[in-house]
């Protein structure tokens, strides 16, 4: 089985024939007495289980092993110093088909083919936001408000014609969810002011833009196994910056993978203040607080449910490949997308 | 495409014709998903069929390996682990036979082995063969090219068709 490598300490990755050596050097944070009790870590792993690699540290990669990485489909994911994404190297597809890159292009450029697609994924994304409302409302109560709010907006957002429209919707229902939170969130620590993203400036939006890219980055590793172009998204803009599908279906799955996950880490006390570093102007995660975080996250990503449809136990990681298989369907002309919604 | 290439893309797409004309046009528009249940998928991804040089063998789906042709003889050597002969797998290797005297090599016959069952058959071509192959291969051609996927149909094969997600979710 394949699975994605998290990389946190400094060290160095290195080829030898079919294996990928990771020396780890020192952690960032460990003090010198634990540097000095800890031999230096090296250790194999064939490249046949790798999915994807996640580097945190401050890693020395020389071409011989990107070369051999790219061979092999394995991407790999930069975050730099402060554990903000940087970029993806994305080996060269190994999945291409003229037949759906030119059917995706040409549900882009009819406005409303896109159209179409890109509301679905905003309902479905607000649908699992309703998901967590509700689950929370059962358990603490006091979210109602919230709930028929975000509801009547969801109805009202039925009627727009265009993605500009969606996007203000989706803005309006945002801010209310975030609110939200302050009901759920059962710490002083983590109170949401308002969401601030470049940088983030208190420990919760620190966590919300720590989540949300792991969630891009995964999304990213799942379309690079299809034959769908990341580059070509349909509610957010193609960017240059950015693979931009990633984010489409980042936004249909945040609600399950990184909000639940923060509430529960919250309000268990399994993150805290001391999982933070912040000035005045910007606060980020340190080494501890993404290890923890991170750790939840592979953790979630390998629970399984049993699929409706499929009648066989699919992770949520897979949920993400499925519904790039089915946007190829959709594309192609077999079967309407229907998002991901949370059904249990 | 080399004539190998060929022998083996052409012998790819008549075995999906037998099992499934959707299996054949997915995987014709290279359209191919990575199954993850093991290390052993992962080989079957990068190729749907290894063509080992050295070993001089051909596999396909992992079901059969068919050793390289013996010229001397004329016999293709094929060894098979259960003692089953699928349609699918029969048309196969009568495919090959076929390409082979489309190439102008005349006489050749497959020996299939199963070691397991001290078992072994023994398979000619036959002119009706040829006029099916005929139709088969003229079929495959009319389905290619086709904007439409067919239909899913659910089959035995789908349960371990590396398709199955992208079918039936
Ligand atoms: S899963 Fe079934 S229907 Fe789909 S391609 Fe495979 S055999 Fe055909």
């Amino acid at each position: 089985m394949e699975k994605p490598f998290y990389i946190f300490s400094n060290g160095r990755i290195r080829r030898k024939d079919n294996t990928v050596f990771f020396e780890y050097g020192d952690s960032n944070d460990e003090s010198q007495e634990e540097k000095e009790s800890k031999p230096a870590n090296r250790r194999a792993v064939p490249v046949e289980t790798i999915d994807s690699i996640y580097l945190f540290g401050e890693v020395d990669l020389n071409n011989k092993v990107i070369n051999f990485l790219g061979q092999n489909h394995i991407p790999i994911h930069f975050f730099n110093y402060y554990g903000y994404y940087t970029g993806t190297f994305y080996p060269r597809e190994y999945a291409v088909s003229g037949h759906i890159l030119v059917k995706q292009v040409s549900h882009y450029v009819d406005p409303g083919l896109r159209f179409a697609i890109a509301q679905e994924i905003i309902q479905s994304s607000n649908h699992n936001i309703l998901k967590n409302l509700k689950y929370y409302e059962r358990r603490y109560g006091d979210l109602s408000g919230f709930i028929s709010h975000i509801e009547n907006k969801n109805r009202e957002m039925g009627s727009s014609r265009s993605i500009e429209e969606l996007m203000g919707f989706e803005g309006q229902i945002h801010k209310r969810y975030f609110e939200a939170w302050n009901k759920i969130l059962k710490s002083e620590t983590f109170l949401f002011d308002k969401r601030t993203r470049m940088p983030p400036d208190n420990p919760i939006n620190a966590l919300i833009s720590f989540g949300n890219s792991m969630v891009y980055a995964t999304a990213l590793s799942e379309i690079y196994k299809t034959q769908l172009n990341p580059a070509i998204s349909y509610l957010h803009q193609p960017s240059t910056k950015r693979f931009s599908l990633s984010l489409d279906l980042a936004e249909i799955f945040k609600p399950l993978l990184v909000d639940r996950l923060i509430f529960s880490m919250i309000n268990h006390n399994q993150i805290r203040e001391n999982h933070f570093e912040s000035n005045l102007e910007f606060c980020y995660l340190n080494e501890k607080g993404r290890r923890t975080f991170t750790e939840q996250f592979d953790e979630k990503l390998k629970t399984t449910v049993k699929h409706p449809s499929l009648k066989r136990n699919v992770s949520y990681r897979q949920l993400i490949k499925l519904e790039c298989y089915k946007l190829v369907k959709h594309i192609l002309g077999e079967e309407e997308f229907k998002g991901f919604r949370m059904w249990w | 495409m080399t004539l190998d290439q060929q022998l083996k893309h052409t012998g790819t797409l008549v075995n999906y014709y037998f099992v499934c004309k959707r299996k054949l046009w997915l995987f014709a528009h290279q359209i191919n998903f990575e199954t993850e249940s093991d290390t052993v998928a992962l080989g079957r991804l990068l190729s749907e069929i290894s063509y080992d040089r050295q070993k001089k063998e051909i596999k396909i789906d992992e079901m059969i390996s068919i050793d390289w042709i013996d010229f001397r003889n004329k016999v293709i050597h094929e060894v098979k682990k259960s003692d089953k002969l699928e349609e699918a797998h029969l048309w196969q290797v009568k495919y090959y036979l076929y390409f082979l005297e489309s190439k102008g090599v005349q006489g050749f016959r497959a020996e299939i082995n199963y070691p397991k069952f001290h078992k072994r058959e023994l398979i000619e071509l036959i002119d009706s063969d040829r006029e099916y192959l005929k139709e088969v291969i003229k079929e495959i051609e009319e389905i290619l090219p086709r904007d439409e996927i067919p239909e899913k149909v659910r089959i035995p094969a789908c349960r371990s068709c590396s398709y199955f997600e992208f079918c039936w979710v």
